[in-house]
């Protein structure tokens, strides 16, 4: 066994897996939904350790990936104006708009900045009055309470030079359009922990049902995610399709109510696009209308924005779990990380990123000639 | 950005607003809002994404999941310098 030395507890992992290899006696198919948990996989080869009949598939569950491009192209034109103090978190850097990302914007002039916390643009507002400061508020349900609790007191100050950029997006609509796909393979899912420790799981039940899956909700180190799919294998072989929590020293039933009330408070739900993947029905937040003056979207003109997505990404299909990154003919050739194409191959969560940095560079399409490491991989422009 | 993690409450500023700590994430020591669990006290550990304390979590759990953080380089992901990894990334460094 590759890697499971690495483990932080190598005996139980390796119990975890003897198990889940007892239990599995037809193919199954689960996707795990978020992109840290995505990373973890790889990193520790978990795809790689478990028995053949068990296939992990990806999920969209990578916010910075799902930003529409032309999001991104409004957040790089409102970033070059003068007098705009533009935040972001550092994620978001490298992420390719039509023809430029916030890294260059800031070479050529732009005053791009990276921050920990929302909270950090707000006090750049404060002590900044005479500039705008615009904060790139993206994210899951993680993110969610941060960003609507910066507003909340961005309003309460009574700041009138701050506002977001709002490119939120939730996983339960997420979870919906994957499963109604026609090409869906998905029997079986890995509920993103975090977002459940924020939203709880009442979400869960009724897509368990509808679409008789497993939603087994999962931690993303290296055993939490074994063990997740431990039960998920478990329920499926037993023909069974609940709602189970395998990380309860995170999440709770109710999730946290506080941090759920803000969010209600500041924002409604909205259909939002997915890069790569298109609209999704109620899939994402706006800011109410009792907020709107914080909505950079009001504050500046952004209309008028020409996106266009390079050919050959085929980004949408990897975060559908339709394809692996190495079916793409432009993984590790024309598309690196220093030569991104999509926000997959650049974002710490995306599914490309975590393929060519742990070494995944076995495609076909690849030629390395028998040398995996990654920056001996020549561009082919 | 994902990545939530734990960390020990050192301090409380119960005067500020919104409520405010200091959290110490295995040796870097950063401020983090903990409106979202208002009655944690010193000591305790909380789970922390971008600067708000989301949960809390027991000690045995929050030393293992920190231990293991910091032995993949994701503590340096999360708390070092965005700028300097872009530019490697874009080879310009
Ligand atoms: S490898 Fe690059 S071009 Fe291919 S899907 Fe991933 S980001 Fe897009």
């Amino acid at each position: 066994m590759k890697y499971i030395d690495e483990f932080n507890d190598p005996q139980l992992a390796r119990r975890l897996l003897d198990e889940i290899r007892a239990t599995a006696t037809e193919p199954w198919a689960l996707m795990e939904v978020c992109g840290g948990q995505t990373h973890s996989i790889i990193r520790h080869g978990i795809d790689q350790l478990l028995p053949e009949q068990v296939e992990l598939i990806h999920g969209p569950g990578c916010p910075v990936c799902v930003t529409p491009l032309e999001v991104i192209d409004k957040a790089l034109e409102i970033a070059s104006r003068p007098g705009v103090i533009f935040c972001s978190f550092g994620d978001m850097l490298r992420v390719p708009g039509t023809d430029r990302d916030l890294f260059r914007v800031k070479g050529e002039g732009g005053d791009v900045r990276v921050v920990y916390s929302p909270l950090d643009a707000l006090e750049l507002a404060r002590g900044n009055p005479d500039r705008e400061v615009v904060f790139f508020a993206i994210g899951f349900e993680t993110t969610a309470p941060a960003n609507a609790m910066a507003v909340h007191q961005a309003r309460r100050l009574g700041l009138s030079n701050f506002s977001l950029l709002v490119s939120h997006v939730r996983v339960p609509p997420a979870v919906e359009a994957i499963m109604t796909a026609p090409e869906c393979r998905v029997q079986g899912f890995l509920a993103a922990g975090h977002v459940c420790s924020v939203m709880g799981m009442a979400e869960y039940p009724e897509l368990a049902e509808r679409f008789r899956v497993p939603m087994v909700v999962t931690g993303f180190e290296p055993l939490d995610i074994l063990e997740g799919i431990r039960r998920a294998v478990r329920q499926l072989e037993r023909g069974e399709h609940r709602v189970e929590n395998a990380y309860p020293r995170a999440v709770r039933e109710e999730g946290n109510p506080a941090a759920v009330r803000m969010i209600e408070e500041v924002f409604e739900v909205t259909d939002r696009n997915w890069r790569g993947i298109g609209r999704i029905p109620a899939s994402g937040w706006r800011l109410t209308d009792a907020f709107r003056a914080y909505d950079a979207e009001h504050r500046f003109d952004v209309s008028g924005i020409r996106t266009e997505e390079p050919a050959e990404c085929r980004a949408g299909e990897v975060l559908q779990g339709l394809i692996k990154p190495t079916e793409c003919a432009a993984f590790g050739t024309t598309c690196t990380p220093r030569t991104p194409l999509g926000a997959t191959m650049v974002s710490s969560e995306g599914a490309c990123a975590a393929y060519y940095l742990y070494r995944r560079m076995n495609a076909p399409a690849v030629q390395t000639g028998g040398s995996a490491q990654r920056e001996e991989v020549a561009p082919v422009a | 950005m994902c990545l939530a993690v734990p960390g020990k409450v050192v301090s409380i500023d119960d005067s500020a607003d919104p409520l405010t700590g200091l959290i110490d994430f295995g040796g870097v020591q950063k401020q983090a809002c903990l409106e979202y669990v208002s009655d944690v006290k010193v000591g305790e550990y909380v789970i922390v994404h971008v600067g708000f304390a989301l949960q809390r979590l027991d000690e045995e759990s929050a030393l293992a999941s920190l231990k293991l953080f910091e032995e993949l380089g994701l503590l340096e992901e999360e708390f070092g310098d965005a700028w300097e990894q872009a530019e490697k990334e874009a080879g310009t460094a």
